[in-house]
């Protein structure tokens, strides 16, 4: 047996099981250390220095960037560390603007939270900050270097999970702010809206666009009818924010919620996911008989699309020309009201920040008028329900209005990392037993993993599928590929584990956010219709609305000026 | 992006240092060295073949006191303001500088970008104080008088 290292802590003998760090140990025997610049996914930083502790000479380490080692003691609450946190906590609200009630962050805030537990009263020095303006460029983030703090946890997330690089520090000392290249609004950097900056940001410097109140006047409008269609991920999303005990799948509530608050009609995007497996599952094949503008990649994800048109212009032949299921669903609910006098508005509830920008986007309108009018995130969905007083955990579950409350498990698996794919593949696959369709889970398409690779067989041909997640490993792949490696499919989603880790959920740590995959996964097992091609509501519609309109309805070209073929 | 930008030098000095992320300062310098300033052009072109984002370019650019992302004048006048030169009247000599060429602790170049005015910690000529370069030519022992003088003489030459 291998011989165990032990350290203290604050007197409580510990193990030291391969920890990178002492705040990982500290985890364990129970103390929650106080930081803002420590994520365990980015690299560490420590800057903030709120993780300090104690050795027993008296010297004081981050514990951020400190390696547990055999017999260290330290202490993690003394009388020093607890005035020095006090002190940089003063410091960093004395330039920090301090409007919390009216924050977008109000209740979510780090430093809110923090000062509460060290119990700051009283702020000594005076705010010698200049006041920046806000950055409201973007359609899905606000920039306000007022509530800044510094950490650099959205430069790192930025640069080293999505590898777009919008935003860095930039000048020094008393004037260093984060910034895009030469100060130009955010809007007109590489951003390509997937908020993960705004997920990770401890202050309210980085918030996600609201929306809710534009909504609530649709809401309250008599002439207005709203309709309203749920992501996939958003179902698992709610988690403790809602009181929910766990990320299982709480669609029956929400649909519950939504009518008390006043939509007319609600629907599950699953359904706009299954016509997208239909149509990109088709023009899978297409490719693969032609052999042209192979690999694939799929365009669900508006922040990868985006992406791609930045960096990889030349790419987006590949991309699919599919409409992400949000526009799909979109574009036929929209269609079918065309005749009618009333005015219609159509609400998505995604866990996506990029999901406001695509429904901004020019191909998604119709005479000037958006497919989809507003996008809510999870987060906004949450507060909705708080605002409207609504107890979500006394709420009975309800059901998804008709024709698009027919959903099936392929549609719902879309939220997590690997879903697509699996969608797609329970399409191709010509054995359609339980059996064969569950076997898809276990060739490599299912987990948290950045990149998975994997190769099916379709007919006579060999299929090399890769499933990719965080846009840093997107780069790496694309790299791969142009030095030779060869692809089929490859479905992309920029946030780091799929739609479930959207920016517009909820923050959530790693295990959560495997919960929430498993909460998809468990729905996708209620689901007594697995293939998309096998939802009675596809045949109707192939049969009515979309009849000679596929191409007009479920495609995009996003290359200007050029014909998709 | 300026298209008549011509990136010849910038290519000329990336191949002499080496196309790489840890070669940024140099080549910042070096191509500064050239212009006398960073010009914007640059930044997106340098941020393709290096493959860091102009963000971070942006982020190193502005961190050092010594580059420079506005043009500067044809005559860059150092002032040193060390502590030998500060108590032998250096700022007596600034202030001349700048009310002779009509500028400011803000507005360091002239508008015709003849000159440029910036105050140095110390440029190591302690015993030869109060010190101002022009264009790293050293003008030691200045008087306010002195520099009225040297200034004449500079604008015969623009």
């Amino acid at each position: 047996m291998d011989k165990k290292d032990f350290m203290t802590i604050d007197g409580v003998p510990v193990e030291i099981d391969g920890e990178k760090n002492l705040l990982e140990v500290i985890r364990k025997v129970g103390i929650k250390m106080p930081t803002f610049c420590y994520h365990s996914e980015l690299s560490i930083y420590g800057a903030c220095r709120m993780c300090m502790v104690e050795n027993e000479w008296g010297g004081i380490d981050a514990a951020c960037s400190t390696i547990p080692k055999a017999g260290m003691n330290i202490k993690t609450n003394t009388q020093r560390l607890r005035k020095y946190r006090k002190n940089i906590l003063e410091l960093l609200l004395a330039n920090h603007c301090r409007d919390c009630t009216t924050c977008n962050n109000n209740g979510k805030c780090k430093l809110q939270d923090l000062a509460m537990r060290f119990d700051i009263k009283d702020v000594r020095f005076p705010n010698t900050a200049s006041q920046p303006e806000i950055d409201d460029s973007s359609l899905c983030i606000t920039r306000d270097a007022n509530k800044c703090i510094l950490c650099g946890d959205c430069v790192r997330m930025c640069n080293e999970i999505q590898n777009v690089g919008a935003i860095d520090f930039a000048h020094r000392g008393s004037k260093m702010t984060i910034s895009t290249a030469f100060e130009i609004p955010i809007a007109e950097s590489p951003c390509v809206g997937c908020g993960q900056c705004a997920a990770v940001c401890p202050t309210g410097a980085i918030v996600v666009k609201n929306d809710a109140q534009k909504v609530w006047e649709a809401l309250d409008d008599m002439n207005t009818k709203v309709t309203v269609q749920i992501a996939p991920a958003v179902r698992v999303g709610l988690g403790k924010k809602l009181e929910l005990d766990a990320e299982g799948n709480a669609i029956g509530l929400i649909v519950a919620a939504l009518r008390r608050m006043g939509f007319d009609e609600i629907y599950d995007t699953s359904a706009g996911a299954d016509l997208t497996v239909l149509e990109e599952g088709n023009e899978f094949i297409k490719r693969l008989d032609k052999n042209s503008n192979l690999p694939l990649f799929t365009s669900c994800c508006p922040a990868w699309v985006q992406y791609c048109e930045k960096n990889y212009p030349e790419l987006l032949p590949n991309v699919s020309t599919c409409r992400s299921p949000m526009e799909m669903l979109a574009s036929i609910v929209k269609d079918q009201s065309n005749s009618s006098s009333r005015r219609h508005v159509h609400v998505a509830i995604m866990p996506c920040t990029a999901k406001k920008y695509e429904a901004a986007r020019d191909e998604f309108k119709v005479n000037g008028v958006p497919n989809v009018d507003y996008v809510i995130t999870t987060q906004e969905l949450i507060q909705m329900i708080r605002e409207a007083g609504i107890i979500f955990t006394e709420l009975e579950p309800e059901a998804v209005d008709m024709p698009f409350g027919t959903i099936t498990g392929a549609g719902v698996i879309f939220g997590v990392t690997g879903g697509v794919t699996e969608a797609v593949l329970r399409r191709l696959s010509t054995d359609k037993s339980k059996a064969s369709l569950m076997s898809i889970a276990y060739q490599g398409v299912r987990g948290m993993k950045g990149v998975k690779e994997t190769t099916v067989m379709y007919g006579d041909k060999e299929v090399k599928i890769a499933v990719v997640s965080g846009l840093k490993n997107v780069s790496d792949l694309i790299e791969r590929m142009k030095s030779g490696e060869h692809y089929d499919f490859i479905e992309v989603m920029a946030c780091p584990g799929g739609c479930i880790s959207g920016a517009g959920q909820p923050f959530a740590q790693k295990d959560i956010r495997e919960n929430r995959g498993n909460g998809l996964y468990a729905a996708d097992k209620l689901c007594n219709i697995k293939c998309s091609e096998e939802n009675p509501i596809m045949m109707s519609l192939y049969n009515g609305i979309l009849k000679g309109r596929v191409h007009d309805l479920l495609h995009v070209n996003y290359l200007p000026g050029k014909e998709h073929e | 992006m300026n298209k008549t930008f011509d990136f010849t030098i910038v290519d000329h000095i990336m191949n002499e240092l080496g196309c790489k992320p840890s070669a940024i300062i140099a080549i910042l310098q070096g191509i500064q060295e050239h212009y006398r300033y960073l010009p914007r052009e640059v930044f997106p072109y340098l941020s393709k073949k290096i493959g860091i984002s102009e963000a971070r370019i942006y982020s190193t650019a502005t961190f050092y006191e010594n580059f420079s992302l506005k043009p500067k004048g044809k005559f860059v006048i150092k002032i040193c303001d060390g502590t030998a030169c500060h108590v032998r009247k250096s700022i007596p000599i600034l202030e001349r500088l700048r009310k002779d060429l009509g500028l400011s602790e803000n507005k360091i170049t002239t508008d015709d970008l003849g000159f440029t005015v910036e105050t140095v910690s110390c440029l190591g000529a302690c015993g030869l104080a109060p010190v101002i370069t022009v264009n790293d030519k050293v003008y030691p022992a200045m008087t306010p008088e002195k520099t009225s003088e040297l200034l004449r003489d500079l604008k015969e030459e623009l």
